[in-house]
């Protein structure tokens, strides 16, 4: 029973930045890379907070949450993928933008950072786990069976490898990874929106502390499969849990080892095997169809 | 000339908007803003101690992005750059201050150069993109310096998880012991001619442009590519550690958990709006460090803080990126390209 609420409970603290990680990981499989994921997040919070603190329902903050994500996307997108700029350009933008906007806004309405403001949580179903939870196990579900079993998965997998191909079989490598782009941004999106409502019930300045970048990380980590994303996510989250433990039994090892742990294990990963086969190779590389 | 002054003027009409959307008045906080960046010798201080690490951090990108590694490691490489700094400092206590500053910096140097070494050599023997090893080594570089602040760093009385206050004769000298100013700040300007130099006028700057542009091209001229890519990543972590080394040395003297003040993410719009040139970032730097000095004075006056200026630099880039794809698309495609 312990182990079991245990579980539960790194799922729960984990949540947020695994469904970053599975949504990014159908859009890097698609060859589209969001460096913009931290920003993502961090603007689904704040909106998050915003609809439950002035509706009083958390679905409703989180379907705020969501759809400030989704917007997001698509401006991304229209950047990225109609514009063909450059991913990590427009990604930087979006991060610094995100960070600026939820912070000015956040001041602008709640006075000076600091102010601490609690909203309604998303209801539990038993122990910590409530029915975003399951969801985040359904997405890793369908998004692993998508990718690897469906015809439009191999379409996703192909814009990520080879676009000409995808093109030349009569299907849009575009619109592959407009769809993909938003399913990623969704996903974020979710992410941040359950931190916000579901994790912490409250918003500060910058709260996500990285967990996009995690997020981008852990995908790596996890190979680009998102079943495996989300194990490496709650390996990640676990590996977190423990360390408070060790601290708390006093034994000698520096926390920030066990912290870097799983960076520095998808470091070394990537040293001994490289990109391997798993990279999708057009990763990052903007896609001109008039070329 | 005439690019300059567009982007000059791009520049000030989006700091009017984002002024106007957050519902400032205009006139009145460009008037603040002038005169937190550059009304009394104080805040000309603060604008240019502000624009030395975006300067420098902006130079250590363009190095990289023109051989197109897209460092993003900035950040990881300043910490690394500021601990290293800190390290030597620590290492090598009681040496002559004249020796001991100039050492900091090389020791801030070797250790961002090193730290971007991984990732280039991740890249070019692995296969596997800068973009992707940069993020994994800013988390590791925050870790290194957590640990190295809680550590073997940490401060004699063990109280607070920070360096010791660096002996005023190591630091770099102060104009005026009120004010922030110190000698450093004419680095930047020295670093920006000699990446200008490098860049155009040494065969190594002409053969890391070329495998920029065009790779294939590069190669079949006989271009040691993998080696270039090396060669813009162990410079970009150099100029990038070093801009950790210049504010642990002139400005700051101590290095805390909190050294990370994003200065490394907040460089590269400034690189992409300097155009990617070396004269360029130095224009632009010296531009968005006067605007960050001129928010500190903004927010004593209203509820905004300095992050207003981050949403400025998202909108600036992403005008930059959308003005030129629609220059782009004017231009007649060339067959073929």
């Amino acid at each position: 029973m312990d182990a079991l609420m245990l579980a539960i409970a790194v799922l729960h603290f984990a949540a947020p930045v695994a469904f970053a990680a599975v949504g990014e990981a159908v859009a890097q499989r698609s060859g589209v890379i969001n460096i913009g994921l931290e920003g993502v997040m961090l603007v689904a919070c704040y909106f998050a907070m915003l609809g439950s603190a002035t509706t009083g329902s958390p679905w409703l903050g989180m379907l705020f949450g969501v759809l400030a994500a989704l917007a997001l996307g698509v401006v991304q997108s229209f950047f990225t993928l109609r514009l063909a700029a450059d991913q990590i350009v427009v990604g930087t933008a979006v991060n610094l933008f995100a960070l600026g906007l939820t912070d000015t806004l956040f001041r602008a309405r709640f006075g000076q950072t600091g102010s601490l403001i609690s909203v309604e949580r998303v209801p539990k179903l038993f122990g910590d786990l409530d029915v975003v939870l399951l969801l985040l196990l359904a997405c890793a579900a369908y998004f692993a069976w998508f990718l690897a079993k469906t015809k439009r998965g191999l379409v996703v997998r192909a814009a990520g490898e080879y676009p000409d191909a995808v093109e030349a079989a009569g299907f849009s490598a575009i619109s592959a990874r407009f769809w993909c782009t938003i399913v990623g941004a969704a996903l974020a999106g979710l992410g941040g929106a359950y931190l916000a409502v579901g994790v912490t019930g409250s918003f500060a300045s910058g709260m996500t502390m990285g967990r996009g970048f995690l997020a981008i990380a852990i995908v790596t980590f996890g190979r680009w499969r998102p079943a495996w994303v989300l194990a490496a996510a709650l390996l990640v989250g676990y590996s977190e849990s423990v360390q408070y433990t060790l601290q708390a039994r006093d034994l000698q090892v520096p926390g920030e080892l066990l912290q870097a742990l799983p960076h520095l294990v998808a470091l070394g990963v990537l040293v001994l095997v490289g990109r391997g086969t798993a990279m999708p190779a057009m990763l990052a590389v903007p896609y001109r169809r008039d070329k | 000339m005439k690019k300059v002054a567009l982007v000059a003027i791009g520049l000030f009409a989006v700091v009017v908007l984002c002024l106007w959307v957050f519902g400032l008045p205009v006139g009145e906080s460009l008037k603040d803003l002038w005169e937190g960046a550059a009304g009394d010798e104080f805040g000309r201080a603060r604008t240019l101690v502000r624009a030395t690490p975006l300067v420098f951090c902006a130079l250590g990108i363009i190095v990289a992005w023109r051989a197109k590694m897209y460092n993003i490691g900035g950040e990881g490489q300043y910490v690394i750059g500021g601990v290293c700094g800190a390290w030597v400092a620590k290492s090598f206590v009681g040496l002559a201050p004249g020796l001991l500053n100039p050492l900091i910096l090389v020791g801030a140097m070797l250790g961002g150069a090193l730290y971007a070494g991984l990732a280039g050599w991740l890249q070019v023997k692995r296969g596997v993109q800068v973009v992707i090893s940069t993020i994994l080594l800013n988390f590791i570089a925050l870790k290194v310096l957590s640990y190295a602040v809680t550590g073997p760093l940490q401060q004699t009385s063990k109280q607070n998880p920070m360096t010791d206050q660096l002996p005023n004769d190591v630091m770099f000298a102060r104009f005026d012991p009120q004010s922030d100013l110190h000698v450093g700040v004419v680095l930047p300007f020295i670093a920006a001619a000699l990446v200008f130099i490098y860049l155009y006028w040494t065969k190594g700057g002409f053969r890391l442009r070329l495998v920029g542009e065009n790779e294939e091209a590069a190669r079949v001229s006989g271009v040691p590519v993998p080696r270039v890519q090396m060669g813009a990543m162990l410079l970009s972590g150099a100029l990038c550690g070093l801009a950790g080394g210049v504010d642990f040395a002139g400005f700051i003297g101590q290095v805390g958990l909190g050294y990370s003040q994003n200065w490394g993410f907040l460089a590269i719009p400034v690189a992409l709006l300097g155009g990617l040139h070396p004269l360029g970032v130095l224009l632009s730097g010296l531009f968005f460090g006067g605007l960050f000095a001129g928010s500190e004075n903004l927010a004593t006056f209203n509820t905004l803080g300095s992050t207003v200026v981050y949403v400025m630099q998202a909108v600036a880039v992403l005008a930059f990126v959308g003005f030129k794809a629609w220059l782009d698309s004017r231009r007649p495609r060339a067959e073929g390209a």
